[in-house]
């Protein structure tokens, strides 16, 4: 296991991924006062930082989204809450489906619970007889964990002030590079052996490179916004897969407890490195690394005639070229994208107005360790579906107060917190309380 | 103890929840969350008389033999009333929400009061029905032989009708709740409650399935009668629906294509 954990880049890059920001417009254009709307609904940026490097990402889009001047205050509120509820589900639907990928592999393939090793950033093990000693050996773990992760966030802030960028980009390229070639590999030969199907290794060769670089010109350049999507929801299971194979129990509980108030600290404390990587950024007028941060924003540019308002322009595909999303790393391309507006053809006189509807960001160690959280019930939950349930529920909902609280405060917020302290109280008391009750239940049949 | 079985079932148990969903409530993302939210004041409840008979099973000692059937006796009728309880709260928080929702947008309409007592019943229900029903349909999957100790042949198929049964009435419940809860009218809330607890306390009567069964899906349609009329339905516009001569109908149908 030591070789595919050397590589400290590709598991910590992995390991961040706490933001949460609603898409922010860029300088706004002379537009009509309706057209102002949305770019200011969107312009709370709400960021969850954890981790080094992933900053990067993050404090870019917290950045942007808390510099769009000229906002009329009433408008913007009312529009907040127009696009709430469907930023809410654009948000749903992904961590949804990441969550469903991870339970689904869990509870199928053998692979993903069976002990074997574990991390170099865990080596106490959890294998001893007494209660105190296990707990002290997880917390040890936690404790390692965690300060590898500040020291890299730190690296990646001292990297961004010092504008080693081609550094940053390499080691995201680096970390994405494993995710998508070798764990895409693993997975899916441990898939085919759970269900007996032999595949031949040119066939695999094709398929996997195929993926791979798929994968790769999507999330680091240029591709159709939901393939970048899809990807960076296979990428993020297939990272939340590893973490629940490698990190052993108890430890896994306490790691989630700590990041969530890493998160918490490092995003609204004034002097959490997160916050010192948006200020740097806000210092250097410099557009943020959106980097492992999933998007779901719809750009489109809508050219209007000026002569003829009856032609409502060319409405272009939806398109997100700079949304590139690493699978670690925030290396960041420009956080919002450049408006790719082929002048209008026609008439003269005709003025280009672009506007700009952002979706809503989340950053990938969101998904990952949501899935965390969900897998690990899953796994562990002696067969229960109820726990898992449970836990997507609770999860869900820490979200949705996530995103409430966003559109309440319009500053970045961390997206932890809330969704694991509900997971984890749910956790515990469905597996204690609930489950046995449900059993008792079930064995009597009786319904409640 | 098939693919047959599995999928049999859980249509049966969730066909109808799933065709509720998609059709009404998947369209817009403001219900989709008041129906998690509906789902997540559910569990709530569940985790509150879980604990209650936690508590009253560790104070009576964990013995086992009778006490331990009158503890969940207790337990299953706590229950019952937790979950009104919950679904009071939640009455009182979608009221709220509404106001402030009202007062921030008000041109724009916000879900009526009927609308949410559907959608929370349905979360209600939802949930209800997936945590009874789950882990007995993860079972179906695997191999066994139904009733081999002399039980009934039958519980799978008792559990989908029942868990059908319960989420319908948790659908009619709800509109019927928060409609008394609206008119400041106690008797809805009165009915609603005893008839979840009579629902409830017949299913002791296990294993015989006919009796709990049957008597049911006897209440089903009453209250679902009952939920229409309070819904604002009424004879007429139902002949006008079947008879296809309901213009609003058919306007709004339309339009939508």
């Amino acid at each position: 296991m030591l070789t595919f954990m050397a590589s400290d880049s590709e598991d910590d890059a992995c390991n961040e991924r706490t933001s949460l920001m609603s898409a922010e417009s860029p300088v706004p254009r002379s537009c009509p006062d309706g057209r102002q709307g949305p770019e200011d609904a969107e312009d709370a940026a709400q960021r969850g930082s954890r981790d080094p490097g992933e900053d990067q990402e993050e404090d870019p889009d917290r950045y942007v989204c808390s510099g769009v001047p000229g906002r009329l205050p009433g408008l913007e509120e009312e529009l907040t809450l127009k696009y709430g509820a469907k930023h809410v589900i654009m948000l749903f639907v992904p961590v949804t489906l990441c969550m469903v990928v991870v339970v689904a592999t869990i509870k199928s393939v053998r692979f993903y619970t069976e002990k074997s090793g574990q991390l170099i950033y865990t080596p106490f093990t959890e294998d001893t007889p007494s209660v105190g000693q296990r707990l002290l050996n997880s917390v040890l773990n936690t404790l390692i964990m965690l300060s590898v992760i500040v020291v890299m966030t730190i690296f990646l802030v001292v990297l961004y002030k010092y504008r080693c960028y081609k550094f940053i980009h390499g080691w995201l390229i680096m970390s994405s590079l494993m995710l998508l070639f070798l764990f895409t590999y693993i997975y899916l030969g441990e898939v085919l052996k759970t269900y007996n199907v032999a595949m031949d290794y040119p066939t695999l060769l094709l398929v996997v490179w195929n993926f791979g670089a798929v994968g790769m010109v999507c999330v680091h350049w240029k591709g159709p916004l939901v393939l970048q999507q899809a990807y960076l929801i296979m990428v993020s299971a297939l990272m939340a897969l590893v973490f629940i194979k490698y990190l052993p129990e108890w430890s896994a509980w306490v790691i989630l407890g700590a990041i969530s108030v890493y998160d918490l600290m490092a995003v609204l404390c004034p002097k959490g490195p997160l916050r010192m990587l948006v200020e740097t950024a806000q210092e250097r007028n410099e557009p943020i690394f959106p980097a492992l941060i999933y998007s779901s924003a719809m750009v489109w540019t809508v050219g209007m005639a000026k002569l003829d308002p009856s032609s409502q322009g060319a409405l272009q595909l939806p398109y997100d070229p700079e949304m590139e999303e690493d699978s670690c790393d925030s290396l960041g391309e420009p956080s919002y994208p450049e408006v790719l507006a082929p002048p209008l053809p026609g008439s003269p006189g005709e003025e280009l107005e672009e506007e700009e509807e952002r979706g809503v960001k989340l950053g990938l160690g969101d998904f990952i360790f949501y899935s965390v959280l969900v897998g690990k019930a899953a796994a562990t939950g002696s067969g229960d579906w109820n726990t898992t349930l449970a836990c997507f529920v609770a999860i869900l909902i820490g979200l949705c107060l996530t995103l409430l609280l966003l559109a309440v405060f319009k500053k970045a917020l961390p997206a932890l917190p809330i969704s694991i302290a509900f997971g984890l109280i749910f956790y515990f008391s469905t597996d204690n309380l609930v489950r046995p009750f449900m059993d008792t239940l079930a064995s009597h049949q009786l319904h409640i | 103890m098939t693919a047959a079985v599995f999928f049999g079932c859980a249509f049966i148990a969730f066909g109808p929840a799933l065709a509720l969903y998609v059709f009404t409530i998947a369209t817009d993302p403001l219900r989709i969350i008041f129906l998690i939210v509906g789902a997540f004041f559910w569990l709530i409840s569940l985790l509150v008389s879980s604990l209650v008979w936690f508590v009253a099973r560790t104070v009576t000692g964990n013995r086992d033999g009778p006490i331990e059937k009158y503890l969940l006796i207790f337990g299953v009728l706590i229950s019952v009333l937790i979950q009104e309880i919950f679904r009071f709260a939640y009455y009182k928080l979608l009221k709220k929400a509404n106001e402030g929702l009202k007062t921030i947008n008000p041109d724009e309409p916000g879900p009526s009061m009927r609308l949410l007592a559907y959608v929370s019943g349905l979360g209600f229900g939802i949930m209800s029905g997936v945590f009874s029903f789950v882990n007995i349909l993860s079972d179906s999957l695997g191999p066994g032989t139904v009733g081999i100790h002399g039980d009934s042949p039958y519980f799978f198929l008792y559990s989908a009708f029942m868990t059908l049964v319960i989420i319908l009435l948790h659908v009619f419940w709800g509109i019927v709740f928060f409609d008394g809860c609206e008119k400041k009218n106690w008797h809805p809330l009165l009915a609603v409650i005893l008839t979840h607890l009579l629902v409830s306390a017949l299913t002791f009567l296990n294993p015989q399935y006919e009796i709990s069964l049957v008597l049911a899906y006897m209440i089903m349609p009453l209250m679902g009668t009952w939920a229409f009329f309070v819904a604002g339905g009424s004879r007429r516009s139902l002949k006008r629906y079947l008879l296809c001569q309901d213009k609003d109908f058919l306007l709004y149908s339309q339009r939508s294509r």
